[in-house]
């Protein structure tokens, strides 16, 4: 399965990605410059986690309007995998790829630290080698990834299971004091209604080899690797 | 050329955390009762004239400006 990561000025997460797919999951992988609107034939497109456009007027904002992303939302709409982490989530609601908005943390503080995810959905392209119910060990990094929508999409996310990661205990009980930004009903990722789109704020490229602490992020790219065979 | 006052809020639903940060702060500063600080973007832009001024920075606000998800706008056109 081919890759693409987009480098937009300000991703920084682009290189973890690119070190995840070539030399943890041994797979094809190019960058994607955010100016060109080639998808060099990529199956799967990351759009990384970093502070893209320097974040200014709102997170994701600028970016949506590059070029590469009205190649991406061709590519979605035609049911490509796309798979946005932490500022990439932010691009692809701005993009209107995923419903609703992230916005500044409950507590104002920039969050830095393990957080762990109960799977809520363990039947979709992002999630099928991940245990029922089980909870994965992830870091986030963000300042604004407070995941807000209104009433009728989030009872849509619901009924449809696609709330993909709640923020959860260690022991896949959910609470307030677990969820560290103040999301709706703990929101950590959400899908698509044809679950080709996925956006988290955690970053599960930073969790996929076990010299970084924890390789539960890598089910996440096994489970893509595995539904796409 | 017409000037455009853009202001960009969140909406009233949404806690505005920055906001009661200051608010906070405000009080312990001795400014008793101050409630409700909201904080928002300020936008300036210079445009061409035209009739259709108004329609045109409606679709800028819809389209870049703010977030209907969670931001409201306000505008003012100056001549």
């Amino acid at each position: 399965m081919k890759f693409g990561v987009i480098k937009f000025p300000g991703s920084n997460c682009d290189q973890d990605a690119y070190y995840t797919i070539k030399d943890v999951l041994g797979q094809p992988v190019e960058y994607l410059w955010h100016q060109d609107t080639d998808l060099k034939g990529a199956d799967c497109i990351v759009v990384p986690g970093g502070f893209s456009y320097g974040d200014y007027l709102r997170c994701g904002a600028i970016a949506r309007f590059s070029p590469i992303m009205s190649a991406v939302q061709d590519f979605a709409a035609n049911g490509g995998y796309v798979l946005g982490v932490c500022n990439g989530f932010q691009v692809l609601c701005e993009s209107h790829l995923l419903p609703g908005a992230l916005v500044r943390n409950d507590n104002q503080h920039f969050i830095c630290k393990q957080v762990y995810l109960r799977a809520e959905n363990t039947d979709t392209p992002f999630t099928n080698q991940i245990d029922n119910g089980a909870t994965l060990q992830i870091p986030i990094a963000h300042g604004e990834g407070k995941y807000v929508c209104d009433e009728p999409t989030l009872k849509a996310l619901q009924e449809n299971r696609r709330i993909l990661f709640r923020y959860a205990r260690p022991d896949g009980s959910l609470s307030d004091q677990a969820n560290p930004n103040g999301s709706v009903d703990n929101i950590a990722g959400v899908a698509n209604e044809t679950f080709n789109v996925f956006g988290l704020m955690p970053h599960p490229e930073r969790a996929a080899d076990p010299a970084l602490g924890s390789a539960d992020g890598r089910l996440i790219f096994d489970s893509l690797l595995r539904h796409t065979r | 050329m017409a000037r455009v006052k853009v202001t960009v809020t969140l909406k009233p639903a949404l806690l505005d955390s920055q906001g009661k940060v200051v608010q906070s702060a405000l009080t312990q500063l001795g400014y008793e009762g101050v409630d409700g600080v909201r904080i928002g973007k300020y936008v300036e832009l210079t445009v061409p004239d035209s009739e259709n001024i108004d329609a045109q920075v409606k679709e800028m606000c819809e389209k870049l400006l703010s977030n209907p998800v969670i931001e409201d706008y306000q505008f003012e056109v100056i001549r």
